[in-house]
């Protein structure tokens, strides 16, 4: 346990460097705030087009319904990229794997600290832009204190299953050039497209829905909308399901990519060791 | 006996890249990339602890591949290595626990960090208390001669600069093992000398503590090992103290010759008495320098006339004494260059 604490502790705290420490704390406390504020402005232009195309007299409902998606959206974009590309910047860009990799960690372990600091980042991302979306634009956000620890309890998870599916590309990341960046940048577009953070997944297709119902994220999506809008009233295909059981499914579906990110890595791990690409570096 | 290092019949091979969707390679292509690559063949050592242990190779040698089976970083494709009485296979991370690696010539580092928080990190990752971390960072910035930079973050540091922060990484956890992949490898003279002198220093003065140094610089091998194994195309070709290798072609002669630059060798081959030869050829100068281990002095004069009947001038000629370039010349029949 001591060499897991030690490893967390040391990667969160290299994480953290690496992502704030390349300016002045001033001007990344502006970048910080700045960033998602301009997100924003992003969603209320795709609202608009979307009132222009579809319903000219707009639909606050389904704005929130967005907007929420969307600010939740930036732990996957983050989290998921900042984790596969641990490994690709360490062996390419830093040259400093085959030091990490020999001292007496867990790999697993350092990874999951490397992303930490994408998530304390994310989260405030995250915060930035509900706020900005309820005193500047009308969001509909009602959390309940009864619902508070179901909500903690739900992002935990979420967080979980987001760190899960970068570690299996991480896995991955072990036996592939760095040119494969692309995969960690694509996986998280069929997620915003499948898990219900642009559209509920009632508008898709029977099999775009079945792929929806696969994937964790959508069941995160979907409580985290119900306990922060309870009075959005938009038709997803989890309308029948309680708060209770979406947990719940949550909860199995995290254990399940928990095990599986943890096969998937170390297989990558041994096929990289055994045919040298721990520290390969590309010339291309 | 148990050793600190030990492998039995370690061979490892690169099996050939395969690019299936790129344009059909020109056979000279396919000659020079395709197939397998047997980086090790076969190759069984121990190594005492305590040791200074050099292995000594030209590029290519197999050096690398080696130390990093050694290190964890790498699989064997058969055969068996055991780090600290541990599998490297099978049981890497009681090895990890016990060994640290620096490699020279590359300018690895977290650019954002400084010099100190690039080491110190490191050390946290072994479990070295932060406070006795900081002691010895700055002790061995002290030793290597880059305190005026401890604060310095890495992107802006030189490229001599990061190796010998590098060195001090490798230090900084006080390993057991410690692996050294040509640790001096384009450093100053200056450099290479602080690095050689700790070393030799960090080895002696603990008990216990064991170094396996790669390197094709011979002079290195020859001053600071205490045993040297000599590789060549991934297979051991002799090992044993610097001393008895040169006893072993002590018996032959060495005289070294610079002379015009010349093209035809295959001569020298043939020629009754000469037991392995090597050339190197100077582009500045035009001139070419050519060893030759001889059975005795009785080719010399034979020599001389072929090089002058080409029209060539012979610019000096010097016997000497043995070095290890000539073990391995006279083993491999070419120098390292």
């Amino acid at each position: 346990m001591n060499t897991y604490w030690r490893t967390f502790k040391v990667a969160a705290w290299l994480g953290w460097e690496m992502d704030s420490n390349w300016t002045e704390p001033w001007l990344f406390v502006i970048y910080s705030v700045v960033k998602p504020v301009a997100g924003a402005f992003i969603l209320v232009l795709m609202y608009v087009v979307f009132v222009a195309i579809g319903r000219p007299q707009g639909d606050p409902a389904a704005f929130s319904y967005l907007y929420i998606g969307n600010s939740f959206f930036i732990f996957v974009a983050s989290v998921l990229f900042g984790t596969f590309q641990v490994i690709q910047s360490d062996r390419e860009w830093y040259q400093t794997i085959r030091y990490v990799y020999i001292s007496p960690i867990s790999y697993y372990v350092y990874i999951v600290g490397r992303a930490a600091s994408k998530v304390a980042v994310s989260s405030f991302a995250v915060a930035i832009t509900l706020l900005f979306g309820v005193f500047f634009l009308n969001v509909s956000i009602q959390l309940s204190w009864t619902a508070i620890p179901m909500f903690l309890a739900a992002t935990a998870l979420g967080l979980t299953v987001l760190l899960a599916i970068g570690i299996c590309l991480g896995g991955i990341s072990f036996l592939t050039a760095k040119h494969t960046h692309g995969l960690a940048e694509g996986i998280p577009g069929l997620f915003y497209v499948f898990c219900g953070v642009l559209f509920p997944l009632s508008v898709l297709p029977s099999w775009g829905r079945a792929i929806g119902q696969g994937i964790p994220l959508t069941y995160w999506f979907d409580i985290t909308r119900r306990l922060l809008a309870p009075s959005l009233g938009v038709d997803t295909t989890l309308t029948g399901y309680d708060d209770l059981t979406i947990l719940l499914l949550l909860l199995v579906s995290s254990i399940a990519f928990f095990a599986l990110s943890i096969l998937i890595f170390k297989t990558g791990e041994y096929f990289a060791r055994k045919a040298g690409k721990i520290d390969m570096t590309t010339s291309y | 006996m148990s050793y600190a290092v030990e492998t039995r019949d370690l061979t490892r091979v690169f099996a050939g890249k395969k690019h299936r969707f790129r344009r059909k390679r020109t056979a000279d292509e396919a000659d020079e990339h395709l197939g397998p690559v047997t980086a090790l063949d076969g190759v069984s050592i121990q190594i005492r602890e305590g040791e200074l242990f050099g292995m000594l190779g030209p590029n290519g040698a197999g050096k690398t591949t080696l130390i990093k089976i050694l290190a964890t970083l790498l699989l064997p494709t058969s055969g068996q290595a055991f780090v600290a009485g541990h599998d490297v296979a099978k049981d890497p991370f009681p090895i990890r626990q016990r060994i640290n690696m620096v490699s020279g010539g590359e300018t690895s580092g977290y650019g954002l960090l400084t010099a100190r928080e690039n080491v110190w990190m490191f050390s946290q990752f072994y479990g070295v208390p932060s406070r006795v971390s900081k002691a010895r960072i700055d002790e061995l910035m002290h030793v290597f001669g880059l305190w005026d930079k401890r604060d310095a973050k890495v992107r802006m540091l030189s490229t001599g600069q990061r190796q010998k922060m590098n060195m001090i990484r490798g230090f900084v956890t006080d390993p057991d093992i410690l692996f050294l992949d040509e640790p001096t490898l384009g450093l100053d003279v200056n450099a290479a000398r602080i690095i050689r002198e700790y070393v030799l220093n960090w080895v002696r003065s603990q008990k216990g503590k064991t170094v396996l140094l790669t390197t094709h610089y011979m002079a290195e091998a020859d001053q600071m090992c205490d045993r040297i194994a000599i590789i060549d195309k991934g297979k051991i070709l002799a090992c044993d103290t610097p001393e008895a290798l040169k006893r072993m072609i002590r018996t032959e002669t060495t005289f070294r010759l610079e002379v015009d630059a010349i093209r035809d060798t295959a001569s020298f081959s043939s020629m009754q008495g000469v037991k392995n030869f090597s050339l190197t050829n100077d582009i500045g100068t035009n001139r070419s320098h050519l060893t030759f281990i001889l059975e005795d002095e009785g080719p010399v004069a034979e020599i001389l006339s072929l090089i002058t009947s080409q029209g060539k001038k012979v610019h000096s000629l010097q016997k000497s004494e043995p070095t290890l370039e000539d073990v391995f010349i006279s083993m491999v029949g070419r120098g390292f260059e």
